[in-house]
């Protein structure tokens, strides 16, 4: 098994290397280039030139690759074309505060969706699993804007319980900070909720039908016990799965959600790089993100491993 | 009521009914829709009347017509992609689990890589280069979508593939493709399906998520996900605009989802749960 | 914006004086009451004094992350706003429309228009210390010029030297005369900076305000300089920028008090903001102008008749009404706005007439002509729509159009200046002669619609270098007619500058320029308490 691990862990080492051309790639071949993003209707040809010059796009591109790669591993992501600025020091305050809000939407979203996706496993075409299964519905097909804009209508700007733009600072205290994005992260639950509880009831409904499970009934057992003790840790692969890509579309897609709310995260910073060209802050935002998606992926897959009994002890 | 020697609970008759609705209001657009949609008919965001039911958006278009229109592209255009990623997802995926060694290794680094991509550039990239026509448009999502699909019924297929029938089966002699309709596929389908009804509302969505960087449905063709992001604000004017599309949106996947529990409960009853 | 209205802002700048305001009130058949009621409103503006103190929370669309504090690479609101407050300029384009000094003490214009002496203020500091001098003028200036990335670099390509006579006098020198050449000192990015200095991490100025924190595309804060050489202006103590590019986020941050005065409010919401009684909407009616350029030589664009088939096949007044609430200006296919000085009045309006639009597509001789508008909301919020609604004018009248929506990204390099039927749009220029040369000057870079023709260049450059204002008028009003009636883009729209602010704000007026006091609201601005 530890080598089955250790196989995984080189692989997704891989991965990161292979996304990483891929990134580069991308990069290179986007129509347009920073100089006439940025300027727009006011670039003259020897302003373009003098910034193209800038981009050192006369060196062929694998040698630009190689370097990008090789300062990229000693940590130095190079300077922002557009601000000038140092990548490294421009990113870090907000992938704090992208990692701060996945996590914040991860704690209240992930053990709700699991027990209410449990529960309605449990009593499977109740009353409570439809009313539950109506309302994760509901939030799932409405666009995470909308959401966003409802809640600050009703619970910001009528009620005012909470503020509407969510522009924390890197010295806001924890608590405050926790106030100010509650609403980001509540849309952010009620977004990936849905999806995580709907594969958790469907899982553990698929193992029900198995018939070990009906051993256990046949034992006599009640039926929250056999839900919780024999079918859900056999579940626990694809929901497992499941949360993992949901927690990568946490750190990753939540662009709209700071949009809205004012939230100085990664993803903003990214739309702004792109729809700039401002390559070097592209491809550290793409490390970053390919990055945290493969060590995600990674952690579900050695955790199906873990708990895949029949993975767990390979003949 | 009975369906096909099963029978059918209420709430799925509900989702029945909402999908033919849907369907029929889809192929006949042309027909049922009181005004052309991209026909300009009074000012921005008038008032319902008794010939605009839901009134005008926000160019002084008819906005029932073109909701009804909306559901012809949209439906339409999150059919075919939820379709094609599931084939493309479903077979590869399965074809992993079964195959294990460098198939799935070759495969799973594939999706792993596109999957690590954020899905908003990949789709900007490919579709900055590639162009917007709806085929490139509709490929791009599928195959953004179909690494999900993929994860998923890997992760199934492998859980099955462990199991001694499979085994057995392989054993046997019998070929890949037996193995999956046979043995692996009557299997995973009920979390497979679920993520179907899940899948087809994400598309919906995502289409509109395009139009935010410019791309996506050309106009004036309207589809439902584009008209909540241009109805979006007048949410502060209290108006219903954005609700409309939202809404129907919302009652497809949930009459969609309705027919997938009920298949799913089908599926567990055939099995032998008792539950 | 009703005509009175019109009058009523023309006063408040100084444009036109009480007694005028009263004819022209009185000529519209405006009631006695209503006049003086008007009157008291604008008295009680002109009334108010500043006061000092407070932090100045600004809640602005048009920032970015990719933002920098050098002043040629600024592009939008954001970094205008905040470029003012952190520096000077050499001339502020005033209320009133005309050029006043700043750094520039005073200018002298030799005849020709091709030789100004500038000459520059003394007991000027910089943020770090070290005085503001010629060279330092000369720096600046030349930041814009030969290789550079700045945005000023089209408009200081005119300039053929920058020289110092004395430690507080510069003279520059045109390669053709432009008696206008002060207004294109007041662009946004000609900001004064130490000789040599070129670290952007840091903001070193000589404006009313010194630089504390610098997250672009999140937040800017500064705080007021103390050895500010102004004692009229910068206000407030602090001020405070957040970045908020959702335009729904913008306005609930005003509302629920999280941020003081906004820029770009969206039209449809200003009736919203006016009914409730603790805010404000200021309202400019300025220069910006949406486009839809042909290019003039270029099949079957090239063809007279088939041009104004397209410009009658418009509906300026539709547009204005869905996409603009109202609060724009019809164009006239010529770039010149109704505030300039210099707008032709005489020239007739040109607006919707479904046959006219007919009968020119049938005398153009054209069956079914090509022809692709290419749109992208790159060029504008909005101008997706205003392609459609264009669509839709145009075959009502006959004249079919198929729409393009271009990717946003790489829509200025690929399609702008190369699609020969674009969607496109114009800043407004702070001088009539400046924008005329910018757009459709005989060798502008930027003549997306390939327009030349030999009577407008003649006219052109001797409206430039003609320092006698009634010789100039003539030669204006008749190049917005040789563009009105032959030019190849069509203008729909003058768009206003719409901003809001609570009540407490003091000093946040209209400016034809652009939004917020023309980026001057820093140190324009005040707080009531």
């Amino acid at each position: 098994m530890l080598r089955l691990i250790a196989q995984r862990l080189g692989l997704g080492l891989l991965t990161l290397f292979a996304a990483s051309v891929l990134i580069f790639a991308g990069t290179e071949i986007l129509p347009g280039d920073l100089a006439s993003a940025v300027l727009q209707n006011s670039a003259t040809p020897e302003s373009l030139a003098e910034m193209r010059k800038e981009l050192g796009l006369d060196r062929p591109a694998a040698v630009r690759y190689v370097e990008w790669l090789g300062h990229a591993v000693e940590g130095d992501l190079g300077r922002s074309l557009a601000s000038h600025r140092d990548v490294v020091e421009e990113i870090t305050p907000r992938l704090k505060n992208t990692m701060f809000l996945a996590v914040y939407a991860a704690v209240v979203a992930v053990p709700l969706a699991v027990v209410l996706g449990l529960m309605a496993a449990i009593w499977q075409g109740g009353i409570y699993d439809r009313a539950v299964n109506f309302v994760t519905l509901l939030t799932i097909s409405v666009p995470e804007y909308l959401v966003g804009y409802i809640l600050i209508k009703y619970l910001s700007v009528r009620l005012g319980w909470f503020p509407s733009l969510a522009n924390v600072t890197p010295d806001t205290p924890l608590l405050e900070r926790i106030g100010l994005t509650f609403l980001p992260m509540l849309t952010l639950v009620l977004v990936v909720m849905a999806h995580m509880m709907r594969m958790t009831r469907a899982s553990v409904l698929q193992i029900m039908a198995s018939p070990y499970i009906e051993m256990a009934f046949l034992k006599g057992l009640p039926k929250w016990r056999v839900v919780v003790r024999h079918a859900f840790p056999n579940a626990l692969a694809p929901i497992i799965n499941v949360i993992a890509l949901d927690l990568a579309y946490l750190i990753v897609g939540v662009v709209v959600v700071e949009a809205v709310f004012v939230y100085p995260g990664l993803g903003q910073l990214m739309v702004d790089a792109v729809s700039k060209h401002d390559v070097p802050l592209v491809q550290a935002c793409g490390l970053i993100f390919a990055g945290a998606f493969i060590l995600l992926n990674m952690t579900a897959d050695v955790l199906a491993i873990l708990t895949n009994p029949r993975l767990r002890h390979p003949r | 009521m009975r369906l096909f020697g099963h029978r059918v609970p209420l709430t799925a008759l509900i989702g029945l009914v909402i999908i033919a609705v849907n369907l029929i209001t889809a192929i006949g657009a042309p027909w049922i829709a009181p005004f052309d949609q991209a026909n300009v008919v009074g000012d921005a965001w008038g008032d319902p009347t008794s010939q605009n039911l839901l009134g005008l958006d926000n160019l002084g278009r008819d906005l029932l017509s073109r909701l009804i229109y909306g559901a012809r592209m949209s439906i339409g255009l999150a059919f075919v992609i939820t379709c094609l990623s599931f084939a493309l997802g479903i077979v590869t995926g399965f074809a992993a689990a079964v195959l294990r060694g460098w198939v799935d290794t070759l495969l799973s680094r594939i999706v792993d890589l596109l999957l690590s991509m954020p899905t908003l550039i990949f789709a900007f990239i490919v579709l900055s280069v590639l162009g917007t026509d709806l085929p490139v448009l509709i490929l791009t999502i599928a195959i953004l979508d179909s690494t999900k699909v993929f994860r998923l019924s890997r992760a199934l297929a492998m859980n099955l593939a462990a199991l001694e029938y499979v085994e057995v089966a392989q054993v046997r002699g019998e070929g890949l493709w037996w193995v999956i309709r046979k043995e692996i596929l009557p299997n995973a389908a009920a979390p497979l399906i679920a993520e179907f009804g899940l899948r087809f509302s994400f598309a919906f969505l995502f289409i509109a998520a395009l139009s935010f960087l410019g791309l996506g449905v050309q106009p004036p063709n309207a589809d439902w996900g584009s008209m909540v992001r241009d109805y979006r604000d007048m949410i502060n004017l209290d108006a219903m605009a954005p609700l409309y599309p939202a809404g129907a949106i919302a009652i497809l996947t949930i009459g969609v989802n309705f027919v997938v529990d009920w298949m799913l409960s089908i599926h567990s009853h055939a099995h032998g749960d008792g539950a | 914006m009703t005509e009175l209205e019109f009058w009523r802002e023309q006063h408040v700048k100084g444009r036109i004086g009480r007694r005028e305001l009263l004819g022209r009130a009185a000529a519209l058949g405006a009631s006695a009451a209503a006049v003086s009621g008007m009157l008291a409103s604008v008295e009680a503006h002109a009334a108010e004094t500043p006061r000092q103190g407070g932090t100045l929370r600004l809640g602005l669309a048009g920032g970015s992350t990719t933002d920098s504090l050098d002043p040629g690479s600024y592009t939008d609101s954001v970094m205008i706003d905040v470029g003012h407050a952190f520096y000077n300029a050499m001339v502020e384009w005033g209320q009133d429309g005309k050029p006043h000094p700043e750094i520039a003490e005073s200018w002298e214009v030799k005849p020709g228009a091709a030789e100004w002496i500038f000459n520059i203020r003394k007991g000027v500091t910089f943020s770090n210390g070290k005085t503001l001098d010629a060279d330092d003028v000369v720096y600046s200036l030349n930041m814009h010029r030969g290789k550079t990335k700045s945005g000023a670099a089209g408009a200081f390509k005119a300039i053929s030297d920058v020289k110092k006579l004395s430690p507080n006098q510069v003279q520059v020198t045109l390669a053709s005369g432009d008696a206008d050449f002060a207004y294109v000192l007041t662009d946004y990015h000609v900001l004064m900076v130490p000789d040599g200095w070129s670290d952007w991490s840091k903001a070193v100025g000589t404006g009313g305000y010194l630089l504390e924190k610098f997250e672009p595309g999140v937040r800017i804060t500064g705080k007021r300089n103390p050895n500010y050489w102004k004692t009229d202006r910068a206000h407030v103590d602090a001020i405070d920028v957040t970045v908020i590019n959702d335009s729904s986020a913008r306005l609930n941050a005003l509302m629920t008090g999280q941020v003081d005065a906004i820029n770009r409010v969206d039209p449809k919401f200003v009736r919203t903001v006016q009914k409730n009684p603790k805010f404000e909407i200021v309202r400019a009616p300025g220069g910006w102008h949406a486009v839809i350029s042909m290019m003039h030589d270029r099949p079957p664009f090239d063809n007279h008749d088939l041009r104004m088939a397209l410009k009658y096949g418009i509906d300026r007044e539709q547009i204005i009404k869905a996409l603009f609430s109202g609060l724009a200006t019809a164009g006239n296919d010529h770039p010149i706005p109704q505030t300039d000085p210099y707008w032709n009045s005489e020239l007739p309006q040109i607006k919707y007439d479904g046959d006219k639009a007919k009968f020119y597509l049938k005398k153009s001789g054209l069956t079914n002509p090509p022809l692709v508008l290419q749109c992208s909301d790159a060029a504008f919020a909005g101008a997706v729509d205003m392609a459609q609604l264009f669509q839709q004018s145009a075959a009502k009248a006959g004249v079919r159009i198929e729409l393009k929506k271009e990717p946003a990204d790489g829509f200025w390099d690929n399609v702008w200046l190369k699609g020969p039927f674009v969607t496109s749009y114009w800043g407004g220029r702070a001088a009539a002669t400046q924008m005329l040369a910018v757009a459709y000057g005989p060798d502008a870079p930027w003549n997306e619609s390939h327009f030349k023709d030999p009577k407008f260049t003649e006219l052109l450059a001797a409206a430039r270098a003609e320092t006698d204002e009634a010789k100039r008028k003539p030669m204006i009003w008749e190049m917005q007619a040789i563009l009105h009636n032959d030019g190849a883009t069509i203008v729909p729209v003058f768009r206003d500058w719409l901003d809001a602010h609570n009540k407490n704000v003091g000093g946040h007026t209209p400016h034809g320029g652009f939004d917020m006091n023309n980026g001057w609201i820093a140190e324009q601005a005040w707080l009531k308490s």
